[in-house]
């Protein structure tokens, strides 16, 4: 794979300034995650990840959760979907390991389900680039980066009925 | 606390009301036409028992504009329509009027195609295009164009109310096949099928849409977000695309096929055309 000549340090520190979210080196690559009967244990980007940040992935981008799944907790933003199971209570019913394994790659625990894999970069058929209805070209970046991943699962951590 | 709790209820169930399955309103247009929007699904499609049309999925805000053509705002387009029938144009010096002598003589078309002539699969629209070069010598009208779709409603609204009614078999088997297959592929970087979404979801919100079967008899459709006709061409685009696909062009042979498989699974349902849509 040929890796665009960008100077490096300028490509972080932009990143950093106008706050894109984007891969890091100490990041798992979707391809090398270790999947054990669909639970992934490590830390995708060896970070902790922010309940804040994950609440806010829920309802945007390419995260939108909540167009399929309802969510008590954010009962606050409007139009929550019914194609999934609610979430609330999803941290009594599953491990840390377990979320990271479904919100990363739910096809794992769920082989038909319609649910996205949200951290895969192989596989996809017609890939378009985004939401244009163009064809993808160059390096396929996951739905979500691994701290994103990461964010979500702190998220559903939080999501205790007792 | 407890206030805070009520809210949620509230909020909960007012979800809740919004979705649920198909009602059961019932669709007479102009106290005189009566519509079938329900029926027991033909024999091909396995997957369900019966299929509804669209319009038993919208609110009732929007389905009372398909229900007395006064309100239908797509009979602007309509009217539009009736006057190109009667305009000549391109080289020939010819007008639609020229050759049919009225539009109502297609009463029946729309409830038939797509279908193949001479080894192909044709769908209305290029059933237009062809004549306006062949035997009009005029320059083609863009696929989801005013023009051409105001003419493909105009032409629809002669078969209203009829019943549904593509073949599927003989020569046009391979294209109902190719459609199919295209119905249950899973495009795209979200992965997903048409089927997904219009055969294991339908009644059910995805964000803020409640989903129908995804049936195209009401096509084309004045869509009131765009305020203008849409074309079935133009829906299925905008369907791939949002599973973040590469899509099909409008008047691809891919497109022609998968219309020709929609219409199959709309067999029983009558035309609709012009549908109003959110
Ligand atoms: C297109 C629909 C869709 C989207 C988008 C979606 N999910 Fe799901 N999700 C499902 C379905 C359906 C299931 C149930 C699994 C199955 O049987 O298919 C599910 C299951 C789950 C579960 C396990 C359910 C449980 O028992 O608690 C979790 C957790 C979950 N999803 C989280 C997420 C998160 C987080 C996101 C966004 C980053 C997301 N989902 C986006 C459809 C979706
Ligand atoms: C991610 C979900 C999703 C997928 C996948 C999807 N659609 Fe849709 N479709 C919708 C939504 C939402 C609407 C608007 C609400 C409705 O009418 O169901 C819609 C509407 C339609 C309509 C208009 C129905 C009417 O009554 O006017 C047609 C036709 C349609 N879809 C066909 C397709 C086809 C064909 C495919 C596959 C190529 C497809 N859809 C894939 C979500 C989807």
């Amino acid at each position: 794979m040929q890796t665009p000549k960008i100077n490096l340090i300028t490509f972080f520190f932009v990143s950093a300034i106008i706050g894109v979210a984007t891969a890091t080196f100490a990041d798992i690559h979707p391809g090398d995650i270790i999947y054990n009967d669909g639970a992934v244990k490590q830390s995708l980007s060896g970070k902790a990840g922010d309940i804040e940040s994950g609440a806010e992935i829920m309802n945007k981008g390419a995260g939108n959760c909540i167009a399929c799944h309802q969510v008590t907790a954010l009962s606050h933003l409007p139009f929550h979907g019914e194609i999934g199971p609610s979430l609330d209570g999803t941290a009594d019913r599953w491990s840390e390991a377990e979320l990271r394994g479904i919100v990363a790659n739910a096809k794992i625990w769920f082989p038909e389900t319609i649910m996205p894999a949200f951290y895969k970069t192989t596989g996809f058929i017609r890939l378009g680039d985004a939401y244009t209805g163009k064809a993808h070209e160059g390096n396929v970046e996951p739905l979500l980066t691994a701290q994103q991943i990461e964010d979500v699962v702190a998220f559903l951590m939080t999501l205790k009925e007792e | 606390m407890k206030k805070l709790a009520i809210i949620t209820v509230t909020v909960f169930l007012s979800i809740k009301a919004a979705s649920a399955d198909p009602d059961n309103d019932s669709l007479i247009i102009n106290d005189d036409i009566q519509l079938v929007t329900e029926t027991a699904a033909p024999i091909h499609l396995e997957n369900l028992d019966t299929i509804y049309s669209g319009w038993r999925f919208r609110t009732d805000e929007t389905q009372a504009l398909q229900v007395d053509d006064f309100d239908n705002p797509a009979m602007v387009f309509v009217d539009k329509a009736i006057d190109l029938f009667n305009t000549i144009d391109g080289i020939e010096g010819k007008a639609c009027v020229s050759c049919h002598e009225s539009v109502a003589q297609f009463r029946g078309l729309s409830a038939i195609m797509p279908k193949v002539i001479d080894g192909e699969l044709v769908v209305l629209e290029s059933f237009i295009n062809d004549h306006r070069d062949q035997v009009m010598g005029a320059e083609p009208w863009k696929w989801s164009g005013e023009k051409m779709q105001s003419m493909v409603a105009l032409i629809g609204l002669q078969s209203r109310g009829m019943p549904v009614n593509v073949k599927i078999d003989g020569e046009a088997r391979p294209y109902w096949e190719q459609g199919k297959e295209m119905y249950y592929t899973r495009f795209g970087q979200l992965q997903l099928s048409c089927a997904n979404c219009h055969e294991d979801n339908y009644g059910k919100m995805i964000r803020a849409d409640h989903l129908s079967q995804g049936h195209a008899n009401g096509f084309p459709t004045y869509r009131l977000k765009q305020a203008k006709l849409i074309s079935r061409h133009n829906r299925f685009r905008g369907c791939i695309r949002d599973t973040r696909a590469e899509t099909f062009a409008e008047g691809s042979d891919e497109f022609k096929a998968l219309e020709l498989y929609l219409a199959s699974r709309s067999i029983g349902l009558t035309v609709e055309t012009p549908a109003v849509r959110q």
